[in-house]
């Protein structure tokens, strides 16, 4: 889990706006020792639920890390969502393919924690790989807007 | 590694958020300039070097360093501001900035709620619709991707809820006693209280005092509350806890 963490500074702002609800993510080099909680920018029940129906597939934007592009792609259901995937993510070496196979499950996990239990935000420590939270948030935002 | 911020705001008009989200982030840039210990030309590092005095800082700094004294006092030193002999008040510098954002942006006409992530540590504010209070999930450091609890705002029109977990143990967490690493049979500590600053304060320094200590300090202080997990997987939190969960 270590290995994901990377010591960088701001490279990206995602900012998405809609009539209600803003949310955005950035990155800080203020805290190295500490992970981030998931960004789980969970579409807000009141937001966008009502707008949209149906299910819908959203891939967020290739985010560029230390090991290489991680891409997210989301599956939103009546609004709500329901799976969380890697479809891009370092397979370079051996040791990338060990963190990949303990934390993507962990990340998509946690990205479906959050709805599922209705709350706003998360508390607390997780092994968050910047890239994948960026890649989610993209994702999220495409299909807020 | 960086720090992800992350805000939810309700209400107000979307252009007149746009613009307190921007004045928020450039804040957030500006806070990361002055008081990042990881870049040699900052404002900190420059007076932890000795080469700048407190008078020739952005006056935030003063803010701060009085604002971590007082951590200090209360804490009985467990909270600190020095790490390896030398001024560092990173551990201070977050909650505080996630806090002061989210105020700039509650302070926008129209908005009536923000919910405001510092890398895991949170302050809400408002509500983010009537009769709906803020959600927050403590994620539970033994079960991936699960929750330990869901903290709630209602009839909070602040609250904020900061997590200190091992994952920080060994660079900030020091026991003043022997000025070594402390050594807790903690695995997390969520605060409660009003504001983050102080939340993540005391999250940091009841992580450190071990669960016994921790918890009986945490219950000494007032309109805190805290959760502590062991890593034996016991759950222990202040009497007043269960009123803000739900």
């Amino acid at each position: 889990m270590h290995a994901l963490k990377k010591n960088r500074p701001l490279r990206r702002v995602v900012l998405a706006s809609a009539a209600t609800v803003s949310s955005m993510v950035l990155l800080l080099s203020l805290k190295p020792h500490s992970t981030p909680a998931p960004a789980v920018a969970v579409p807000a029940p009141s937001g966008s639920a009502g707008a949209v129906t149906g299910t819908r597939t959203v891939t967020g934007d290739s985010v560029q890390t230390r090991w290489g592009p991680v891409q997210v792609r989301i599956t939103l259901k009546s609004g709500k969502l329901t799976e969380v995937t890697a479809v891009v993510y370092p397979t370079e070496n051996p040791r990338d393919q060990e963190i990949n196979s303990f934390a993507l499950p962990r990340l998509r996990s946690e990205a479906l924690q959050a709805q599922s239990a209705d709350i706003d935000t998360v508390s607390g420590a997780t092994y968050t790989s910047d890239g994948y939270r960026q890649s989610l948030q993209s994702a999220l935002d495409s299909a807020r807007g | 590694m960086g720090t992800v911020f992350s805000f939810d705001v309700r209400g107000g008009r979307p252009g007149a958020v746009q613009a307190a989200l921007e004045k928020a982030v450039a804040g957030l840039h500006r806070v990361n300039e002055v008081f990042s210990m990881y870049r040699d030309d900052s404002q900190l590092a420059r007076l932890s070097r000795g080469e700048l005095t407190v008078a020739d800082c952005a006056p935030e700094v003063a803010e701060v360093l009085e604002l971590g004294a007082e951590a200090e006092r209360v804490s009985d030193g467990w909270f600190s501001m020095r790490y390896e002999g030398r001024l560092d008040p990173t551990g201070i510098v977050k909650g505080w900035a996630a806090e002061r954002a989210a105020r700039l942006l509650a302070s926008t006409p129209g908005v009536c709620g923000v919910s405001m992530n510092g890398g895991g540590d949170v302050q809400l504010l408002g509500a983010p619709e009537p009769h709906r209070p803020w959600r927050v999930g403590v994620a539970d450091p033994l079960r991936p991707g699960g929750l330990a609890a869901v903290v709630s705002s209602a009839g909070a029109d602040e609250l904020a809820v900061a997590t200190s977990g091992s994952y920080e143990r060994g660079a900030h967490i020091v026991d003043p006693r022997t000025g070594r690493s402390a050594v807790t049979d903690l695995v997390a500590v969520t605060v409660v209280a009003p504001t983050l600053t102080w939340a993540d304060c005391w999250a940091t320094a009841a992580f450190a005092m071990g669960s016994r200590a921790g918890l009986r300090w945490l219950e000494s202080l007032p309109d805190v509350e805290g959760l502590l997990i062991t890593a034996g997987d016991e759950v222990r939190c202040t009497g007043g806890l269960a009123a803000r969960l739900g």
